[in-house]
């Protein structure tokens, strides 16, 4: 632990250790456990491959937060805080919290867990040239400063190499119950007050509800007047490789236009489809701040050469 | 607003403004040219220049003084705001967004005489879109008013600031700004999907989307809390939330503070995840009681107020739950709201608190920090003990569920002395704030208040990284130049302050 100058600051060897590892120099790609490895685009360039370090520094149950090293599991930190009875916004695919993070995709369940980029709360990584730079704070709250977590998730590691984070967590609650119907999904979801997550197909729908076993028994009754119930032990698997991002309102639409099997999340917006989504290209405007943020963060635009936020 | 501590306070801090300021005060000349330009751009009685108004624009609901408004402009279209940034650039002018001027932080107040943008005739709600769960408004919508007007569709907006009957949603998303209901919910930054901004060079651009997951960087979770530094909002799609069938507000009194926060920290630790949890201590209890008569009781250490809200069955669980840990932590007496009408007294009484304190004394200064949880009775305590040190009457009343202590400092500005005891006072509290792990500001944000604190949190490093974020929008620094990041990391800004042509300072 080498203390700074800042209040409460502590970088941990393995941090340092990293920033020594990115170096300043040559292009890095960062690996996690390449599940979403194309994500943004292809590496390109044939930088030198290098992994953030691994491990839960410091959990506290009791603040809603733990501290974890970037190239820790997902499923190694699910693991940490279900002792407690916590969760985070991360998706579990098999990937690592930096990866998950660079990558920006919420968790199937958001509607329960929270949109991914509110999960973080401070964010240290390494910079193009080498330095250890660090954003936000560790407190459930906070608008010092720029917010520079909000810039980092979704970033696919082309402003700065994550190194370590601060997470909000969340506590799992008492029930959890997956239910199928044939009812519409659109009524389900509008009809119900807070459904953890209701999943369609085009006919079928799955609905999960979370909470206190009384209120969600009082969802299923509820639900059950729109339509038959059957409890059942979970969803069915995302068809196909791709994932569509579309205004709630849209799913219905879109659905219908959809070739291959598919499954959407009502209320969200996503879909998991066969079929890719269109690009969807940024406007000029945003396009240029885009430039500048890459140009001022990576200069020499060694960081994960080839990725593109913003590129399926 | 009357109660707002507008006194000259801080001799040190308006001398740190006034720094980059011509060394002489040179008379006021009106800048013919470019207010001829913006009467171009907008009809002419929406371009201001007269004293009165200078005056107002200059400062916020802080105490920071050494503000200096250059002409200030009301537009009322993205188009308008586009032709006063493109007319600003021209003349070499920063340009400084105002909402309701309620930031306490000194983030709407001028330097260096910019073009002031007042959005507040921009205020329409212009589209409720229940499919896509938003709303539509233009950024001089009253927060408030967005409540009332989603109230009979069963909705409302869940930030809810104190300041929440006239505060700007403009200014709630360039401030990131909270409220007691935010615990549960999530602070603006969870309830903003995409905005319209006309960046500072003219631009407009769109930030975020309706869909969950936009393509590219989160620029809107960046320009979101920028304090008005990254351009200035047009338009913002809200997020709505339901209105929760069953609510539950309990009172709690304690003995002590301590008590009130172990009670707190304990709620949370529990898992129940409560709507708010508000603590108030005997000193502003009692001026609040006084003032509003809302039954807190006068001789209790504290008292916590707690809301749970959702489905009646679920409601009931964690109000025993929160009672049940209230008991263990030693609660004098834990009663529930049972009508309505009782329950819209307690919030007021919260919601009030800074109106209570006028009867104690002439002037305050209100803090904004955070802390983790566990630390709230140890940081408490030594607020007590730092306001005890300086001869000031200290009060706390503050959103415990996150730590977000407001520590208010009440005294008279004409008493010799006691700017030099409050400033001293409110840096040991920033500090202690900062040893027990916390952060410099949980909602009121930095502005020029907290600038010079940004190196006790930040790195040289990490405020680099925070300037070239800014610079990606606004590479200029014609964004509300001089606030945020500290004056000796951004040279552009005191670059774009001292080109000021002399002859406007007023
Ligand atoms: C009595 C009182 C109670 C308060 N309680 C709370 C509270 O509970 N929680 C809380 O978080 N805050 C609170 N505040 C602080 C303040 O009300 C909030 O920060 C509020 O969101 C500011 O809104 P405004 O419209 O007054 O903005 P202003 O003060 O006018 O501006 C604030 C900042 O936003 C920028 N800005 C304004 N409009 C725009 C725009 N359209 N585009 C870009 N930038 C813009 C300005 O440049 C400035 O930096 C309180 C203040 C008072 C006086």
């Amino acid at each position: 632990m080498i203390a700074s100058g800042v209040a409460g600051r502590r970088i941990t060897d393995e941090v340092a250790q990293f920033a020594t590892l990115v170096g300043s120099d040559d292009p890095v790609a960062v690996e996690g456990n390449r599940t979403r490895w194309d994500a943004g685009g292809p590496a390109t360039g044939s930088p030198r491959i290098v992994k953030a370090p691994a491990g839960v520094v410091q959990y506290q149950p009791d603040e809603m937060t733990v501290k974890v090293l970037a190239g820790t599991t997902v499923a190694e930190l699910d693991r940490a805080l279900a002792g407690e009875g916590q969760r985070t916004a991360l998706p579990q695919r098999g990937g690592t919290v930096g990866g998950a993070l660079a990558v920006g995709e919420n968790h199937p369940h958001t509607l329960a867990v929270g949109a991914l980029r509110t999960a973080v709360l401070k964010v240290t990584y390494v910079s193009a040239d080498g330095k250890i730079v660090s954003g936000g704070g560790a407190t459930v709250k906070n608008v010092s400063g720029f917010d520079i977590p909000r810039l980092i998730v979704g970033s696919l590691g082309t402003l700065g190499c994550i190194a370590e984070v601060i997470l909000r967590t969340n506590p799992i609650p008492a029930v959890s119950r997956w239910f199928h119907t044939l009812a519409d999904p659109f009524a389900i979801y509008n009809e119900l007050l807070a459904p953890a997550a209701v999943f369609w197909d085009g006919s079928a729908t799955w609905l999960l509800l979370e909470g206190h076993e009384v209120d969600v028994d009082h969802q299923a009754s509820v639900a059950a007047g729109i339509g038959e119930l059957t409890p059942v032990d979970g969803p069915p698997d995302e068809p196909g490789l791709h994932r569509w991002s579309l205004p709630p309102g849209e799913l219905q639409a879109t659905m219908t236009k959809l070739e291959g099997p598919a499954l959407a999340s009502i209320g969200v917006g996503t879909i998991w489809a066969t079929e890719p989504q269109p690009e969807r290209p940024l406007s000029p405007a945003v396009e240029a701040i885009h430039d500048r943020m890459k140009t001022f963060f990576d200069p020499d635009r060694r960081l994960n050469p080839g990725r593109h936020p913003g590129r399926r | 607003m009357s109660a707002l501590g507008r006194a000259g306070l801080l001799g040190s801090v308006r001398k740190r403004v006034s720094d980059f300021r011509p060394g002489h005060d040179a008379p006021t000349s009106p800048d013919d040219r470019l207010m001829a330009d913006l009467r171009t751009a907008l009809a002419p009685e929406r371009v201001q220049f007269d004293s009165a108004g200078r005056s107002l624009h200059s400062k916020d609901a802080s105490v920071f003084k050494g503000g200096v408004a250059g002409p200030t402009c009301f537009p009322i279209t993205t188009a308008e705001v586009q032709a006063i940034s493109r007319i600003a650039a021209e003349h070499g002018r920063a340009m400084v967004p105002r909402g309701a001027g309620t930031g306490l932080a000194g983030g709407a107040i001028p330097l260096g005489a910019p073009v002031v943008v007042a959005l507040t005739k921009m205020n329409n709600i212009l589209e409720v879109d229940v499919d896509n769960r938003i709303a539509w408004v233009e950024p001089g919508v009253i927060n408030l008013d967005l409540t009332r007007h989603l109230t009979p569709l069963g909705y409302h907006f869940a930030p809810d600031p104190s300041s929440q009957q006239v505060c700007t949603i403009g200014g709630n998303v360039a401030n990131n700004s909270g409220g007691p209901h935010c615990l549960a919910y999530g602070v603006t930054n969870a309830h903003v999907q995409a905005m319209e901004v006309v960046l500072p060079d003219g631009q407009v651009a769109m930030l975020g989307g309706l869909d969950p997951e936009p393509a590219g960087l989160d620029l809107r979770g960046v320009f979101v809390g920028s304090e008005g530094t990254l351009g200035i909002c047009t338009k913002v799609a809200v997020r709505i939330t339901r209105n929760r069938p069953a609510v539950k507000t309990l009172l709690l009194s304690f003995k002590t503070i301590s008590d009130a926060a172990n009670t707190v920290s304990g709620i949370i630790a529990s898992g129940i995840v409560p709507a708010a949890l508000e603590v108030m201590d005997q000193k502003i209890t009692v001026a609040v009681e006084n003032y509003v008569h809302a039954g807190y009781p006068r001789d209790a250490g504290a008292v916590l107020l707690a809301e749970v809200d959702g489905l009646a069955a679920g409601v009931a669980v964690d109000a025993a739950g929160i009672a049940a840990i209230g008991r263990a932590n030693g609660a004098l007496e834990i009663r529930e709201a049972a009508t309505e009408e009782e329950r819209a007294l307690l919030w007021k009484g919260r919601k009030t608190a800074f109106g209570a304190i006028a009867q104690i004394a002439p002037d305050y200064y209100l803090h904004d920090t955070v802390v983790p949880r566990s630390e709230l009775a140890n940081v408490l305590a030594k607020v007590y003990e730092i306001a005890d040190r300086f001869d000031l009457l200290v009060m706390n009343v503050f959103h415990a569920g996150d730590g977000n202590l407001h520590p208010l400092l009440l005294f008279d500005a004409r008493d010799e002395g006691v700017l030099d005891r409050v400033h001293a006072a409110g840096k040991e509290i920033v500090e202690a704030s900062l040893d027990a792990g916390g952060v410099l500001s949980g909602e009121h944000g930095i502005g020029v208040e907290k600038q010079a604190y940004m190196g006790r949190m930040f790195s040289d490093n990490d405020l680099d990284h925070q300037d070239r974020l800014r610079k990606a929008f606004d590479p200029t620094c014609r964004a509300n130049p001089g606030k945020v990041i500290p004056m000796g990391h951004s040279c552009a800004d005191i670059q774009a302050l001292r080109r000021v042509p002399t002859g406007v300072w007023g």
